[in-house]
């Protein structure tokens, strides 16, 4: 049982994150996940201080907050101070990041809190932590958590699939239209920071940043549609999950490792596979 | 009536006027040419026509009602290399796109939609391309793609940023047919243009732009030597020729009086 939970969670963390992740590779933001992931260790190390608990609820809001409040950064170095967005990522996060670890030295000494429990959940522990009603055993906390937000995350696609379309491809003809393309961007971030903060807590930081990119990187390969792109992200995404966790059991090595890595391995077969169609499709029109 | 005014128009970028002190109008049914250097500000008097650019000071009106008030009959054609053209999507999503409205977003889109969608893009000649992803397009397909979702806007006034850059002879024309139609039923286009030459022929109006307003009004008003030489700084041959042909005006018109 536990096994089949653990795989479920990095499904459903490959899914969420996948289907986001999609948005920000077509807005050529691909590395806001990672700027998140490091931007919300001051938001966690502050709510830890303000409310001296370690309830998970407060830290996550805290950190989504700081996810968020990155991505307003990010959009306000690129547009006003005019840099390139990916420096405008690398500053804000870098800062943002520094910040946190400095509130880490300075108050760990009189607090259980460090970087350890904070930066890195592990998928291992996903069983571990069990939801109960009453007596009753429903399964583990991450997988509702998870699977609530997934939920979340599908329908906010489902309804606003022509706003992101339309702001990702062509925000100046969106603008002509009068539909509001910061707004858009907005929603999306706040979804990608929750997600982020979300996920990163049950299964670690290098698994959610290798989620949020490869996947849909995969998927672009092959889709000349954005629906198509979300379908193969889905596909992807399990199938990372699925080959990463037996991968694991068979090094016995980090499962989150483990995953990310089948991801990479299942995009440079898409890789390999494209190159080599292509080769025999020259080589037939030449021979015809 | 009138179809666009500006009025005192400014609008810059970092503090620094790309367009100063605009003040022009058109009226309603012709076909209008924004023309003037690189960098003289056409793309900006398009974007802040459309309400895309804020002015500093100043304002458009469109039909006399601000942008804002009246985007729904107000179609665009952005500079095809504004957009990412490796994007995920078909010729048909992105006409499909002309139909899409600000408070209708969330709604399906109707079978009529579709039906006007694919209508553009038999206008245009793009019909039997509307499955292809659009990174499988040559740059004028693009930009066919680009003007047939501005037709799938069914517009009152149109806005379009070089339509006609890399596009060949015959559908230039046949792109021109299209637009002159709309003309006649009395809607207005206005369009940057590049060639000098085609100009002449194209348009009923010009706009002749150099960061601040050279000239606006009926070509034979504005394609003058001096006007042209104070838009292009008058140092090249080509003016000349230009304006000669301006001023010899009477044989363009005639061939065009023979062919029809
Ligand atoms: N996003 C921007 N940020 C800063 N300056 C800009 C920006 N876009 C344009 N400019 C500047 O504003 C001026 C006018 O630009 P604009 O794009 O309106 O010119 P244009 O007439 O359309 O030129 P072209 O014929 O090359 O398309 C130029 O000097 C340009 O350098
Ligand atoms: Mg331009």
């Amino acid at each position: 049982m536990n096994d089949f939970w653990i795989i479920l969670e990095g499904s459903l963390v490959a899914v969420s994150c996948g289907l986001l992740g999609a948005y920000l590779i077509l807005r050529k933001m691909a590395m806001v996940g990672d700027a998140i992931s490091h931007a919300v260790l001051p938001g966690i190390v502050i709510a830890y201080l303000v409310a001296q608990s370690r309830s998970s609820i407060l830290l996550l809001l805290g950190a989504a907050l700081f996810g968020l409040l990155s991505t307003f950064l990010i959009e306000i170095l690129a547009k006003k101070a005019r840099i390139q967005s990916d420096a405008s990522i690398g500053i804000t996060f870098t800062w943002l990041f520094a910040i946190g670890v400095i509130l880490v030295s300075l108050y760990s000494g009189n607090a259980d809190i460090d970087q350890d429990c904070v930066l890195y959940g592990d998928i291992a522990f996903v069983p571990l932590d069990t939801l109960f009603l009453g007596e009753r055993d429903l399964g583990p906390t991450p997988i509702w958590l998870q699977g609530f937000n997934l939920f979340l995350v599908i329908a906010m696609i489902r309804i606003g699939y022509r706003g992101f379309l339309i702001t990702s491809f062509d925000p100046s003809f969106s603008s002509g239209l009068g539909i509001k393309t910061d707004t858009w961007h907005y929603v999306l971030m706040g979804a990608v920071s929750f997600t982020v903060v979300l996920s990163f807590n049950a299964v670690g930081a290098i698994l959610v940043v290798a989620f949020l990119v490869v996947p849909p990187a995969t998927a672009y390969l092959l889709s000349n549609q954005l629906q198509t792109m979300m379908i193969y992200t889905v596909i992807f995404g399990v199938l990372s999950a699925l080959i990463g966790f037996y991968l694991a059991t068979w090094w016995s090595a980090s499962i989150s490792g483990a995953m990310a890595v089948a991801s990479g391995i299942l995009f440079l077969g898409v890789l390999v596979y494209q190159k080599l169609l292509r080769k025999r499709k020259k080589f037939l029109a030449i021979t015809n | 009536m009138i179809a666009f005014e500006a009025h005192n128009l400014t609008v810059s970028y970092d503090k620094q006027p790309v367009l100063w002190d605009i003040d022009f109008e058109i009226p309603e049914g012709k076909l209008v040419g924004i023309i003037g250097p690189n960098g003289s500000g056409k793309t900006t008097l398009i974007k802040a026509a459309m309400g895309i650019l804020e002015a500093d000071s100043g304002f458009v009106k469109i039909f006399e009602k601000s942008p804002d008030e009246i985007r729904e009959r107000m179609g665009y054609v952005p500079q095809r290399q504004s957009v990412d053209w490796d994007f995920p999507a078909t010729v048909m999503d992105i006409t499909m796109m002309g139909r899409y409205r600000k408070g209708k977003l969330f709604g399906r889109l109707s079978k009529a939609d579709r039906e006007i969608a694919v209508d553009s893009l038999k206008r245009v000649g793009m019909y039997d391309f509307r499955d292809r992803q659009i990174s499988e397009l040559s740059g004028g397909q693009q930009q066919r793609v680009f003007i047939a979702r501005s037709l799938a806007q069914q517009a009152d006034i149109y806005l379009m940023d070089e339509p006609f850059v890399g596009i060949d002879a015959a559908s230039e024309e046949s792109i021109l047919n299209i637009l002159r139609e709309m003309r006649s039923a009395g809607k207005t286009v206005i369009m940057v243009h590049h060639d000098l030459h085609t100009a002449l022929e194209f348009f009923d109006w010009v706009v002749l732009l150099n960061t601040r307003l050279v000239a606006a009004g009926s070509k034979d008003e504005v394609l003058t030597e001096e006007n042209l030489r104070t838009a292009y700084g008058g140092k090249l041959n080509v003016l000349s020729r230009i304006a000669d042909l301006v001023k010899r005006q009477e044989y363009p018109l005639r061939e065009e009086d023979s062919k029809e």
